[in-house]
């Protein structure tokens, strides 16, 4: 067994590839990237939740200085986005305020703005819905013609034939007779937060031919404006170049329409067209999180064993959604994952409503799922006096253990024992001095009330999909890795580097990567679901493994040794034991010529990780507000890579509308006009240097079934336990069952009877 | 009256990382229009394009330069108003003759103190101002120096922990 100490950048702080970039302002975002004759797009937009456009008149708009072209749904190519395909780039029905009715590209964005104002739009308004209970009801306004009762459908095989969209195991009317306490309710999580990272996405887009598109972006998986839009844009040849991404959180892992904008600008006006969305955009017009409602009933034993989960799960996607079939699949497996339990019967719908797109967001699907049904299981929990840290340890999926997951099949945990993490959590934080018991609070000190809380999530996407990668030893004992890796701030990038600069053991500096294009290396699915670990770590460590062998065997004459016999360190090559008389590289690849390894990772859903979040929250009773004093976060990840980027994955569980969904972050969407209220940075309220709580992190290092190293990814989770956890910490601290994120002031007043309903 | 005259003046002058600009006022893509802001002058006119434009309204903090010394959010600052003035970007801050690193960009880059990145100039301008005035600050000197700085990462700790580095090593 090798440990960290054995390891020469495995485990250790080293500094990212990409660090004097990024503090010399030399790392280029999409923004910062100006191509020759580049024109700029720019998107008019709908001031109504539901119209039709009546006429639109573009005449002044094309005549304005500087305009190269403008589209309307008259004039716009047919491509088309969601899930099943329904989303018209641009389209006669508008379904949200904000939804794009004209694009104008011009030779400045100054331009392409003022031009905007010379579109002349007549609208016939329509009835709008925001409810999802509503949407569904028979009379409800309908968005589209093809989905009667604005139900959109769940039957598409995102993951395949069997694609997850509802757990059915045992007889959930029996588990529940055989239950000693039946907890049944609403749990409501849909105050469509934005995962808001800094930069607003954007996207460059150039016809080279009439079927070659190459689009530059900020993304966080270098391959999916490729792969995913394809089939959306009739199968055009895309090449898609990432550049430096300023943060995604899930939501720029492709961003479908500025890039359909600037393609379609591009091909209009035969130049190249960046669209980068504004701030208010970026709020508006882009990503926000699915809404979520589950009702339904919970049943458990004495002894802390969940006999039932019976209920229906109705999820948000705003006006369109691409992702939302997958995101209700991984969530219904990330919910089994939670709770083992032998009787399931949850059903869900897929609602669209008049108000901006739900898209991907970090925690995908579970992090809404659970948030909206914890609160409904906690109250057996409550009924039964049962600890929560104890049950969560109780029932995670362990190894050997079963669980449908997203495909529809049935996986089999080989996962490891993470009870010891969260036991060490729960003693770091000190969960056994501070918990009293449901509603009741760790302390009182006049009105200040102190209150803890505790959540598990776990996600077995740590393998999914497809990885390959190339990684080329040059002569002069350099190595390039060609993996198709984006860099949005895992520091993933510099993280393969390491392990490929380990398996072949060179500097780490000697080891580098070619840019995230999509022409120029292999597929990879992307940075999602903590995959970077292992399944893409697993894909560049074959590949250079690979590569190693074929050097050995290339150097079995020039050694006079077996392959088997060879080693290799910074750059020579040796027979075994004998370091001092080995040659160079060069010597055996050629001067002018390389080595090349190839590397592939088959999807593997049997590795399920696992992470606990305790929090402990303060409430002030005379004016209602709530601080987060302290978080640990409990995991075991195999083999820590990069402690710096570890470090950094789990704090991030307080952005990208994580633990502070529960206590301030919320889309305020105004029902009476279908406007978002808050589209700027300072009413979308945010946690500043001033507010950060106490944070802690205790990672466990077993060594778990990957790669060599032995390590797994825990990015994708560190949000999800968050919410539920504070609701909890917060109903403890109060006395009262507290209802509703975000637990904003007037929630928490109102709980307590201080202000009126 | 005098002033008049010198309102009329149709070129600016300021110097941005100790290099003096002189722009004619106009909207050409080489001049400066009276209502460009210093953000979009330093990006676009002088492609220092270091800085960054986070929301354009004021309010995340990344596109923060030092004005004669002292940080201001460029996204709110006409470069009109800037003549005569002493700018700092970010590309300024390494020594110009050795390439040498600012003490504070090399404890970033030691400490990872950072994810996407996208904030960083802003936080490291914000911090060079604050070393600036306060050469020992506290942790708290720290935290209400960056308030105003937008990381949706959440690499707060690292960042103020980077710091703290610095403040350590002056103490010894």
């Amino acid at each position: 067994m090798k440990f960290a100490k054995d390891y020469r950048f495995i485990g250790k702080a080293t500094p990212r590839k990409d660090a004097v970039d990024i503090v010399t302002g030399k790392a280029e975002y999409i923004d910062d990237l100006e191509l020759p004759r580049m024109l700029h797009g720019k998107v008019l937009r709908s001031p109504y939740p539901h119209a039709l456009i009546k006429n639109i008149n573009t005449t002044g708009a094309e005549k304005f200085r500087g305009v190269k072209a403008v589209l309307t749904h008259k004039n716009v190519p047919q491509w088309r986005t969601g899930t099943p395909r329904h989303v018209r780039i641009l389209d006669k029905k508008l379904r949200f305020v904000g939804d794009a009715v004209a694009l104008v590209a011009a030779e400045t964005a100054q331009m392409a703005k003022a031009a905007l104002d010379l579109i002349e739009v007549t609208y016939e308004q329509l009835p709008a819905v925001y409810d999802v209970a509503e949407a569904i009801k028979s009379d409800a306004p309908q968005l589209y013609d093809e989905f009667p009762g604005n139900l959109i459908p769940l039957d598409i095989p995102v993951f395949g034939p069997q694609t997850l969209s509802s757990v059915k195991l045992g007889d959930v009317e029996k588990g529940l007779g055989a239950s000693d306490y039946i907890a049944e309710g609403t749990g409501s999580y849909e105050n469509i937060p934005n995962p808001l990272p800094l930069e607003p996405p954007g996207v460059i887009a150039e016809w080279s031919g009439p079927n070659s598109l190459t689009v530059w972006s900020a993304t966080q998986s270098a391959s999916w404006h490729r792969f995913i839009m394809l089939s959306k844009m009739g199968f055009p040849d895309i090449r898609t170049i990432s550049t430096q991404c300023g943060g995604s959180f899930g939501s720029k892992n492709y961003s479908a329409q500025p890039m359909l904008y600037a393609a379609a600008l591009a091909k209009a006006t035969g130049r190249p067209v960046k669209v980068c969305f504004s701030k208010e955009e970026h709020f508006g017009a882009f990503a926000l999180r699915l809404g979520s409602r589950f009702c339904g009933k919970v049943g458990i034993k004495k002894d802390g064993t969940v006999m039932a989960v019976q209920g229906e799960w109705l999820v948000d996607t705003g006006a369109f959604s691409d992702m939302a079939q997958a995101q209700v699949a991984v969530g219904l497996g990330e919910l089994q994952l939670m709770l083992r339990c032998a009787n399931w019967d949850i059903k869900s719908k897929l609602v669209c409503t008049n108000r901006n797109a739900s898209g991907i967001v970090r925690g995908f699907g579970g992090q809404e799922l659970e948030s909206a049904l914890l609160p409904i299981l906690t109250q057996a929990l409550e009924q039964g006096n049962i600890d929560p840290v104890a049950f969560f340890k109780q029932n995670y999926v362990k190894p050997g253990e079963g669980y449908y997951w997203r495909d529809g099949n049935r996986w089999v945990s080989r996962s490891k024992d993470y009870s010891k993490a969260f036991e060490r959590g729960a003693q770091t934080f000190g969960w056994n001095d501070k918990w009293k018991g449901w509603l009741k609070p760790t302390s009182v000190k006049e009105a200040k009330r102190v209150g803890v809380g505790v959540s598990v999530h776990g996600n077995a996407d740590v393998g999914e999909d497809v990885s390959e990668a190339y990684v080329r030893l040059n002569p002069d004992a350099t190595v390039t890795i060609h993996a198709c890796v984006a860099e949005p701030g895992m520091g993933q990038r510099s993280s393969l580097c390491k392990m490929v600069a380990e398996t072949l053991k060179l500097p780490l500096e000697r080891v580098n990567m070619t840019p995230p294009d999509s022409l120029i290396n292999p597929f990879d699915f992307g940075l999602v679901g903590s995959r970077g670990t292992y399944a893409v770590g697993s894909a560049v460590i074959s590949a250079a493994e690979d590569a190693k062998e074929k050097l050995f065997k290339m150097a079995e004459d020039v050694l006079e040794a077996a392959p088997h016999d060879l080693d290799s360190k910074d750059g020579m090559v040796f027979v075994k034991g004998t370091p001092d008389k080995g040659v160079p590289w060069r010597s055996v690849i050629g001067l002018m010529q390389t080595c090349t390894g190839f590397g592939r990772f088959e999807p593997d859903y049997s590795l399920p990780n696992f992470i606990a979040m305790f929090v402990e929250i303060e409430v002030d009773t005379e004016t209602g507000k709530l601080d987060l004093l302290r978080v640990v976060t409990a995991t075991d990840v195999g083999q820590i890579i990069d402690p710096p980027s570890l470090a950094g994955q789990l704090h991030g569980a307080i952005g990208s509308a994580g633990i502070d969904t529960a206590i301030f972050e919320e889309s305020v969407l105004d029902t009476s006009n279908g406007h978002i209220m808050n589209l700027n940075m300072m009413d979308y309220k945010w946690r500043s240097f001033t507010e950060l709580p106490r944070f802690e992190n205790e990672i466990l290092e077993t060594p778990i079934q990957t790669h060599r190293f032995k390590a797994i990814g825990v990015g994708e989770v560190s949000t999800s336990p968050g919410p539920s956890a504070v609701l909890m910490a917060a109903s403890n601290a109060v006395g009262i069952r507290l209802e509703g994120y975000p637990l904003t002031p007037d929630k928490i007043l109102r709980a307590l009877g201080k202000i009126n309903p | 009256m005098k002033n008049r005259k010198n309102q009329e003046r149709d070129t600016i002058r300021l110097t941005v990382n100790d290099v003096l600009q002189e722009f004619e006022i106009g909207d050409q893509r080489y001049q400066v229009a009276a209502c460009d802001t210093l953000a979009k002058t330093l990006r676009e006119t002088l492609g220092l394009s270091g800085t960054k434009v986070g929301c354009n309204q004021g309010a995340c903090g990344s596109c923060t330069v030092l004005l004669d010394g002292i940080p201001i959010l460029s996204c709110m600052t006409l470069t009109v108003e800037c003549d005569g003035k002493q700018i700092t970007t970010i590309e300024g801050l390494a020594d110009p003759a050795t390439g040498e690193l600012d003490e504070i960009q090399q404890t970033f880059i030691d400490g990872t103190a950072f994810q996407c990145g996208f904030c960083t100039p802003g936080i490291i301008m914000a911090s060079r101002a604050l070393l600036n005035r306060n050469s020992l600050p506290t942790e708290t000197d720290i935290k209400d120096a960056l308030s105003g700085h937008f990381c949706r990462c959440i690499s707060h700790y690292q960042v103020v922990e980077a710091l703290q580095t610095i403040t350590e090593k002056k103490k010894k």
